[in-house]
């Protein structure tokens, strides 16, 4: 073979997509497609715009924003490990006021559905935060990071205990617009994250975005020390997509209606489908855009033909299809006789 | 704009140390100027090495029957650059390019100098030759720790009006460090810009000895990247913006060419105090 392979894009031509309804919805909200990006590995979708077009996914969720600019941590950052990699990148971000300016009128401007993501130190700012966004057009959900430490109470991570979970959704939804639906995205290093998703579900959340990094460490064997200049960060790609399946199944089975968007490890469209089945009613693409950066698109895509190999005309009758009852035992069929020779 | 095609890898070859892998690279080669580096995927599909690897790129070939084409070197590290060193013609690879600020030229015809440490004198050879298009004069400096490890010296020695070589163990020119030779050549040929690709301490020494010489510097840095298009903010470093501001900014959109001296080099790996949005005492 002599011919250059010479394709546009990451994937060569394929048949048309089979038709399948892949509408979703998450409380109010609707979304033409179940696939957003996960916050912190999309930045504001200005980006991965080059690669694909983010109008047209389910919706781009931003990096979660601080109320100030903020530095993050000091290099290195990541780590790459099997099937996944550790970041500690302490939520470097431009600030609130900085965020709407440029990022969030960029992705109006642009047509993008927008979920904002937000994270504090304390409850005041998370309060703050929501406060800030009731002004301001264009966000279509926000999704509350309650994976940072509390700096109030020895910077035990909100996400962890059901109290401080609790206080954050609950002033979030007090400063927000009362139709603004609001996602509390839960850390999996948690005894029982059902007790969390609870908590949040009470404290007013529309609904759950699982799961967060799970956190982890590596130590180089050549230097000796810690790998990450901030000793530990969290685990994401592939590596975690059991734990993360797990979540989102434990979550569903406590919540048959809670509007869920899942993640964690999602490289392609079958991975996508085993969180819808699991209970999901969106998917994110994070760690794989890394790899992939068309990929929110091409999990869609793979995404509708899996549902259409099993059947499916709608996303939303794959929700949770996991979770049916056994198939009844097949009747024993009394006129069979076995040959047996 | 970045764009990511699959293309084919169409020759390896070795050279001292290094492979040389030229790929077609049709959309990216056509548009790709010095300094700018492109992002592999490595292992295949269900790889378990999920980042890119990130290459600088060495040569151009927008014509021919491939189409656009380009040249990497590679320095084999670890799994993932082994990997590609063990390409074969034929094999298909999934490029993310041109990304990142290339080298900025000068509108007038300057005197420059070229520093490159072991492979980092790659994408100086395209620098090279666009400068002397535009009447520049061009004098190369590189080093490394042996002469295996030196890259293209011959092919430097035709684009340069001299070249000056140092190995740390003298098996080739000078026994030494590129910034041992650099201020006499830079004196000599009455240097106003110096380019420069390699080890971060070398560019930080470069940065240096060109701010000494109130000339202008320009330093392609290498700093672990998750992403390389700009989304995950794992490859900063701080950086001294117009405004006397520093602020951690992102190598592979924001650089990985910076001005050398904007850039806090003895404070990589570190959130220097006075950065924007530093953690105060007893906050985050
Ligand atoms: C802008 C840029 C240009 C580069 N140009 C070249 C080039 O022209 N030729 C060349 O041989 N190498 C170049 N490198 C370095 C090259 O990307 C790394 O050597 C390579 O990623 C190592 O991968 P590995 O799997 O072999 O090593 P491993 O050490 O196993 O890699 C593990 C992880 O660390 C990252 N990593 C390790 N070392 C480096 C490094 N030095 N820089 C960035 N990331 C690293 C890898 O990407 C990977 O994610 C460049 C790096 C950058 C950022
Ligand atoms: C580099 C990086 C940065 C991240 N930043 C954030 C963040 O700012 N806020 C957040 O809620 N989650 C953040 N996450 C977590 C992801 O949104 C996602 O929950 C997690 O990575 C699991 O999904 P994945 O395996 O598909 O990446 C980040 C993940 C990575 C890899
Ligand atoms: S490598 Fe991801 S932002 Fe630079």
């Amino acid at each position: 073979m002599t011919r250059a392979l010479i394709s546009q894009g990451p994937l060569p031509g394929q048949d048309p997509l089979p038709p399948v309804d892949m509408s979703t919805r998450l409380g109010d909200l609707e979304l033409p497609s179940p696939v957003v990006t996960a916050s912190g590995t999309a930045a504001a979708g200005r980006e991965l715009d080059q690669f694909f077009d983010i109008t047209s996914i389910g919706a781009v969720v931003t990096k979660s924003v601080m109320l100030q600019p903020r530095s993050g941590r000091p290099t290195p950052r990541m780590a790459e490990t099997p099937s996944g990699m550790l970041n500690s990148i302490g939520l470097q971000g431009p600030g609130i006021d900085h965020f709407i300016e440029h990022d969030l009128t960029w992705l109006s401007e642009r047509g993008a559905r927008t979920i904002v993501s937000i994270a504090g130190g304390t409850v005041d700012e998370f309060s703050k935060l929501a406060a800030r966004l009731r002004t301001v057009r264009g966000v279509a959900a926000i999704e509350v990071n309650i994976s940072c430490p509390n700096v109030e109470n020895r910077g035990l991570v909100f996400a962890c205990e059901t109290g401080s979970a609790s206080d954050v959704v609950q002033a979030v939804k007090r400063h927000s617009d009362p139709r603004m639906p609001i996602f509390a995205k839960l850390s999996p290093d948690v005894t029982d994250i059902v007790s969390i998703a609870q908590a949040v579900v009470r404290a007013g959340a529309t609904g759950v975005s699982v799961i967060n990094t799970l956190l982890g460490m590596v130590i180089n064997t050549d230097t000796m020390r810690p790998h990450l200049a901030g000793t530990t960060g969290g685990l994401s790609g592939p590596a975690i997509r059991p734990v993360a399946v797990r979540c989102v199944w434990d979550i569903r089975q406590a919540f048959p209606d809670l509007p869920i968007i899942g993640m964690g490890g999602i490289r392609n469209g079958n991975d996508a489908l085993e969180f819808i089945l699991a209970g999901a009613n969106a998917v994110a693409a994070g760690t794989v855009i890394f790899h992939d950066p068309s990929s929110p698109m091409r999990i869609h895509n793979e995404l509708q033909r899996a549902l259409a190999g099993h059947g499916f005309s709608r996303l939303q009758d794959a929700i949770g299809y996991a979770h049916r009852p056994a198939d009844p035992e097949p009747e024993p069929d009394d006129d069979f006789d076995f040959i047996t020779e | 704009m970045a764009v990511q095609v699959r293309g084919e890898i169409l020759d390896v070859r070795r050279s001292g140390a290094y492979h040389v892998l030229s790929l077609t690279a049709p959309g990216i080669s056509e548009v790709t100027r010095p300094g700018h580096f492109v992002n592999l995927a490595i292992g295949g599909e269900e790889s378990s090495m999920l980042l890119r690897r990130s290459f600088a790129v060495h040569q151009v070939q927008s014509r021919g029957v491939y189409g656009g084409t380009l040249d990497i070197v590679v320095s084999v590290k670890g799994n993932g650059t082994r990997w590609l060193a063990d390409r074969r013609r034929h094999d298909a690879i999934d490029i993310v390019g041109p990304l990142g600020r290339p080298f900025v030229l000068p509108k007038e015809r300057v005197n420059a100098v070229l520093v490159g440490g072991g492979y980092g004198s790659a994408p100086l050879f395209m620098l090279a030759e666009q400068l002397r298009e535009r009447g520049c004069r061009v004098d190369v400096v590189v080093g490394a720790g042996t002469e295996e490890k030196l890259f293209g010296t011959l092919e430097l020695k035709r684009l340069a009006s001299t070249l000056t070589v140092t190995t740390d163990d003298g098996s080739l020119g000078e026994r030494g460090l590129v910034t041992d030779v650099l201020p006499d050549v830079m004196d000599r040929v009455n240097a106003d810009v110096v380019y420069a690709c390699g080890p971060m301490p070398m560019l930080a020494s470069v940065a240096r000895i060109a701010e000494e010489r109130k000339a202008y510097s320009q330093c392609a840095v290498e700093e672990a990247m998750a992403c390389g298009i700009g989304v995950c903010m794992t490859c900063v470093l701080p950086v001294v913006g117009q405004d006397g501001i520093t602020r951690m900014l992102r190598s592979c959109t924001e650089g990985p060419v910076f001005r050398g001296d904007r850039v806090r080099w003895s404070e990589i790996g570190t959130i220097p105090p006075d950065t924007l949005g530093a953690p105060v005492q007893g906050g985050h």
